[in-house]
């Protein structure tokens, strides 16, 4: 288990990178909900509404990629 | 992305990202722009079935289609219907490139979904191409139609005289993030979900929990095939919305 204190900086570094993606699992979450919230109080508005939740979600995802992105970035490229 | 080291012993006997490893077909060696790789090749086939589709999809034009022919019809009147919806009538001019986005992206993802293959759309240099492309592409769109005003899209004229400055500063970063975010949302999902399996492979090395490893790689081998045709639309549907930006800057 020997190894320097970068090693161990890359490991809870990438770890503490892993919390955004479930901070973006809430945001997508909060997104699917909302819809369907609104989706069963006016359903007939709700089919024109599946394009922006598509791009509510894809936002919403996108920054927990990043973060993603950021843990493999520590694990392989430092 | 796919060139890490090999020497840290994660006791896996493979490692998760090796899947994405750039490779050339014939012989080894150094990778030149012009080296027939792993890439290359997943792309060409790509290539091919899509052209396979649509050939032997229209070549019957048939009253009552064929099955392929009405999957082609049913790919191109959702991509049609897509950007009359989100772009506008006037955005329809530039439906032959988006529909070449999202049929090239959809058809990546799910050759990428088979065992063994590579997949293409995995990769930041491949999507980063696409992402770039739409960006560069509606960019020129919007002065070309639009002129200076175009310019109008970063300066909120409805929001208060104090904060337009400032909105109009974080409007133009959000402008130049938009094709990283494009691009990296679509690379990292596809990654995400091919290492995710990698993972749950190794897994199944120890047999006390293979079954288990087993039922959740087929679990998320179903989530993959899901996130694939969601990705690709969108992928597309973004591109239709920076399209309509660019048309009608003014909000």
């Amino acid at each position: 288990m020997e190894g320097d204190i970068a090693q161990l900086g890359q490991f809870v570094g990438a770890g503490l990178a892993a919390i955004g993606s479930g901070a973006a699992a809430i945001g997508v979450g909060h997104v699917a909900g909302n819809y369907l919230a609104g989706a069963l109080r006016n359903p007939s508005a709700a089919a024109s509404q599946t394009a922006t939740l598509f791009i509510g979600l894809a936002f919403a995802e996108a920054l927990g990629i990043f973060s993603f992105l950021v843990a493999l970035l520590l694990m392989f490229a430092v | 992305m796919a060139t890490e080291t090999h020497e840290e012993s994660t006791g896996l006997v493979f490692h998760p990202l090796d899947q994405f490893i750039v490779k050339p077909l014939f012989g080894e060696g150094p990778i030149h722009w012009y080296t027939i790789t792993n890439v290359t090749l997943w792309m060409a086939i790509a290539v091919v079935a899509v052209l396979a589709l649509f050939v032997f999809g229209s070549r019957g034009r048939a009253i009552v289609p064929t099955r392929t022919q009405s999957f082609g019809e049913m790919i191109y009147g959702f991509i049609y219907k897509m950007v009359e919806d989100v772009t506008g009538k006037d955005g329809l001019k530039y439906f032959p490139y988006i529909l070449t986005i999202f049929i090239f992206i959809l058809f990546a993802n799910f050759l990428g979904l088979i065992p063994m293959s590579f997949t293409t759309t995995s990769h930041i240099a491949v999507t980063a191409v696409l992402g770039f492309g739409v960006f560069i592409i509606v960019t020129l769109i919007g002065f070309i139609k639009n002129g200076a005003s175009f310019l109008s899209l970063f300066w909120m004229s409805d929001a208060p005289a104090l904060l337009r400055p400032i909105i109009a500063i974080i409007e133009v970063i959000s402008y130049f993030v938009r094709p990283v975010s494009h691009s990296i949302r679509l690379a990292g999902n596809i990654m995400a979900g091919h290492a995710v399996i990698k993972v749950f492979a190794g897994f199944a090395a120890i047999a006390l929990i293979s079954p288990v490893s087993v039922l959740a790689i087929t679990a998320i081998y179903g989530l993959e095939v899901l996130v694939a045709g969601i990705q690709a639309y969108v992928f597309t549907i973004l591109t239709c919305v920076y399209l309509k930006d660019a048309l009608h800057p003014h909000h």
